[in-house]
């Protein structure tokens, strides 16, 4: 009891003394804090700060969302600079109509005047000039300032040094808009070029109008990023998938030979697509060639997979029927490339026979146009991944044949050296990255080096997994997709619009690859983590049926993640829109960038209609969103 | 004819679930697996179809040898390897009628499944199966929208979708009462008398056992400590299969 009680105190006073040093240590950051981001109140309550950001706050309270004509309205009073000899007693006037009177009525040069005006209209705008005898010239005396609310107004300017000994002109000018929204007149105006043309007044804003084009640039850029970033985050997402990557085990010796079998079938489909490109030229030089191409070879192609891809049969076939199988799809698989190639062709064809018939919607000829394009960009890529693809699968097949037919005493041994190879391999093609990186071209640094590191690497895995020989091929690509998408989601996209702007040139495009790249990345890592979050029991089933591994993604997985992929989906492009907002402040294209120019030139009242058009454009996106989610989920 | 000899699994981090389990079970049996929980009996049941890779031990069916298969052969075994299970396992998302057909999915052209399409001959005997199973009215409905019982009836039609010649029945009714439970059991004795399929079932209840098997092995803590026909489960065999502790329920 006697140690309990000592304890107990103990205990409370290191309690009270680590709070103690929180509370300190709490204190010295907020204090470094507000050093570092210089936080000065004197300097926030000085006059002229309050006087400007009362300015531009009205500014924005004013969102210029339309515009008027105005017409000047010139009320003028007599001035002497200097006095005459004699002095100067301005004329009478008729006190009861508009008229301004100045006193003195003569001066020294750059004397002050009080220039008091009579029957203006209440708060009315005006601006005072000095009027030279000339009479050809305007000098501006002071800003623009508002007249009381009886029309009357009081107002001590300087005048301009311009002595003269003739008569010259205090003038008062009102502009006053012409036109009310309820009835709006035309008006007669002059342009900049001096041409004379009649304009609705009020009408709406030249910042409007800007402001509507660029808002809707802006939600376009966040559709297309939304949209290149699901069709790649679909597929990559499965990759960062622990439920489904954990059980790829590949015995050694297959890794080994798939891994030598990439950069092969990466060389084999760039030439093979080149060999189909030049094929396609022979079809295209005649439009009605071309169309027939693209109606017989694909259904000849269908054809062909059928046969080559027949159902899981009882007795495995024989050599002869596989090899004619296999040249089978490689004929039909060159014909997919050329037909790729022609459709590619027909789509610059018809964009370009369309767009001059469209009128103001050869927008869409010009899509169809840049479409084939980028079919034909993308072909050389696709097949090279097709034909990687293709050989990495024979390479599998020939290592379980391997593993099938040669006894382990043989079959481990032989894993070193192939193992070796391909790290070797690896590290080279890395070497050849660097070296592109950091312009070294060493041939001893990037490939000589790499390539016995590699060797060295693969050999001491395959030392390491000697007895099991199997890898665990999915946790590996498991973790490297988790690690990429982590690396990229990190960097924001409005860094990596600069890198973008370098690429594709200022503008939306730029904006909407950015985007995209930090879409794929971050959809990835929701998608996968909706994939994890799946039930185990109906994949189990399917897999029980024998069904192959695409099939039981098709049948089991996806229809237990369409309802979260289109919830995660639609709550991206919410993020995107708003996004894309400010993307332009980076060069990215989108409202952003006139929202920057319009800060820049001090224009808050035009800013201020883009900000309206932003806030919104954001708040109805997150209600759509919010409610087709509730809907779909 | 199913071989199983000195089936071994231990699982990462060393659980042993099975321990050099051999038996054999003859083409058109009806066997009961009983044991308590976690004595290894889905464990048993996973690794005859290789859902779950055995660590040991070999197991052969009509000559083939299923531990030493490769994945081509896996499907084709696979396919012939009807599986039912205690949580039913429907893909709840999908039609009752697209997960009848999943039992079709070894069978038919991996490229056009893919893309949903089944031959009509299949997409027919999906029709019989449900209508085997008396839910040929239900074909459209959601999966999710059926009632336990019924989830179960169409559990067991996408087993019998794959033509098997074996069916592997995980606690087909442990989730579910009493009377849609004998119902079940009925359904898997009428395609092991009608149809000759070999049927092997993990049961709870030692009535359903009596009822229903034509033979039974038990296990304990992963080994096999009973092989014989349920009518010789007696008191003394009871508890040492059950524990010391252990009273006879129904």
């Amino acid at each position: 009891m006697a140690e309990l009680n000592t304890k107990k105190p103990r205990k409370a006073r290191r309690h009270a003394i680590v709070v103690a040093l929180a509370i300190i240590a709490g204190v010295v950051v907020y204090a470094y804090g507000f050093n570092v981001t210089s936080v000065d109140l004197s300097e926030i309550q000085s006059e002229s700060r309050l006087a400007q950001l009362t300015r531009v706050i009205r500014s924005l309270a004013q969102p210029e969302l339309i515009t008027y004509a105005r017409t000047d309205t010139n009320t003028d009073a007599p001035i002497y600079m200097p006095c005459p000899p004699g002095g100067f007693t301005a004329p009478e006037i008729d006190p009861y109509s508009r008229h301004i009177t100045v006193e003195p009525s003569c001066v020294e040069p750059g004397d002050p005047i009080t220039v008091h005006g009579y029957h203006f209209s209440p708060n009315a705008r005006v601006t005072l000039y000095m009027v030279p005898p000339s009479g050809d010239l305007n000098l501006a005396l002071g800003q623009e300032f508002l007249a009381d609310e009886k029309g009357e107004f009081t107002q001590t300017v300087d005048t301009r040094e311009r002595p003269s000994d003739q008569q010259q002109t205090i003038r008062a000018v009102t502009r006053e808009p012409i036109g009310s929204i309820l009835h709006p007149v035309q008006v007669e105006t002059t342009d900049s070029q001096g041409n004379a043309k009649i304009v609705t007044s009020p009408r709406i804003s030249d910042a409007a109008k800007l402001t509507w084009d660029k808002i809707i640039e802006t939600v376009f850029l966040a559709l297309l990023a939304t949209t290149l970033g699901v069709f790649i985050a679909v597929p990559v997402s499965f990759f960062a998938s622990r439920n489904l990557m954990k059980d790829i085990k590949i015995p050694l010796i297959k890794l080994a030979l798939q891994l030598i079998a990439v950069p092969v079938g990466f060389v084999i489909g760039i030439l093979a697509s080149r060999e189909a490109q030049r094929l396609s030229l022979h079809l295209t030089t005649n439009l009605a060639l071309l169309l027939i191409g693209i109606i017989v070879l694909p259904v000849l192609m269908v054809l062909a997979f059928r046969w080559s891809l027949p159902a899981i049969e009882d007795e495995p076939p024989s050599p002869g029927l596989r090899l004619a199988r296999a040249g089978v799809l490689i004929v039909a698989a060159i014909a997919g490339i050329v037909v790729l190639f022609l459709v590619a062709n027909l789509l610059g064809r018809f964009g370009n026979w369309l767009a001059p018939k469209l009128g103001s919607f050869g927008f869409l000829g010009g899509f169809s146009a840049t479409l084939g394009d980028l079919l034909s960009a993308v072909i050389s890529l696709l097949t090279a991944l097709m034909a990687a693809a293709v050989l990495v699968n024979l390479a599998g097949r020939i290592a379980i044949w391997l593993k099938g037919h040669v006894s382990d005493s043989i079959s481990r041994p032989l894993s070193l050296p192939l193992a070796a190879v391909s790290g070797a391999m690896v590290m080279a093609i890395l070497g050849q990255g660097v070296s592109w990186l950091y312009r070294i071209d060493d041939p001893f640094k990037i490939f000589w080096a790499p390539a016995a590191v590699g060797a060295l690497l693969g050999l001491a895995l395959a030392a390491r997994v000697y007895k099991k020989e199997t890898v665990s091929v999915g946790l590996t690509v498991y973790y490297g997709a988790r690690t990429l998408f982590n690396g990229i989601r990190s960097i924001e996209p409005l860094v990596m619009v600069i890198v973008f702007v370098v690429w594709v040139g200022l503008g939306p495009f730029a904006g909407a690859l950015a985007l995209s790249l930090h879409t794929i990345a971050a959809l990835a890592k929701l998608y996968s983590e909706q994939v994890e979050s799946i039930l185990p029991g109906p994949l189990e089933a399917v897999q029980a049926t024998g069904a192959t591994r695409v099939q039981t993604i098709v049948y089991a997985v996806i229809p237990q993640i369409v309802p979260p992929y289109i919830s995660f989906t639609l709550y991206r492009w919410d993020i995107n829109v708003r996004m894309s907002t400010i993307i332009g402040f980076a060069g990215g294209g989108g409202i952003g960038a006139i929202l920057q120019q319009n800060i820049r030139l001090l224009a808050y009242r035009s800013a201020s209609v883009n900000m309206l058009a932003i806030a919104i454009v954001v708040a109805s996106m997150d209600y759509l969103s919010s409610r087709v989610r509730e809907r779909i989920v | 004819m199913l071989k199983v000899e000195h089936l071994t699994k231990v699982y990462e981090g060393g659980t042993v679930a099975l321990e050099d389990v051999s038996f054999e079970v003859p083409d058109g049996e009806f066997l009961a697996v009983i044991g308590l929980s976690g004595s290894g009996k889905s464990t048993l049941l996973r690794c005859i179809n290789r859902l779950i890779e055995p660590t040991e031990g070999r197991i052969t069916w009509n000559g083939m040898d299923v531990t030493a298969a490769s994945q081509d052969e896996m499907r084709r075994i696979r396919r012939r390897i009807g599986m039912v299970f205690q949580h039913f396992n429907l893909v709840h998302r999908s039609k009752v009628l697209t997960n009848v057909l999943q039992g079709s999915l070894g069978y038919v052209n991996p490229a056009m499944s893919i893309l949903n399409r089944f031959p009509k001959e299949q997409i027919d005997r999906a029709l019989a199966q449900l209508e085997r199973v008396g839910l040929s009215e239900q074909a459209n409905k959601r999966a999710d929208e059926l009632s336990g019982g019924q989830q179960q009836r169409v559990g067991v039609a996408r087993a019998m979708m794959q033509s098997p010649e074996m069916v592997l029945a995980d606690e087909p009714v442990a989730s579910l009462d009493p009377v849609l439970a004998h119902s079940i059991m009925q359904y898997l004795e009428l395609i092991n008398r009608e149809d000759g399929v070999t049927v092997l079932c993990s049961l709870h209840f030692l009535d359903l056992v009596h009822r229903y098997a034509d033979n039974t092995i038990a296990l304990k803590d992963g080994r096999l400590v009973f092989e014989g026909p349920p009518s010789e489960i007696n008191d003394e065999k009871f508890k040492e299969i059950y524990g010391e502790e252990a009273e006879r329920v129904g």
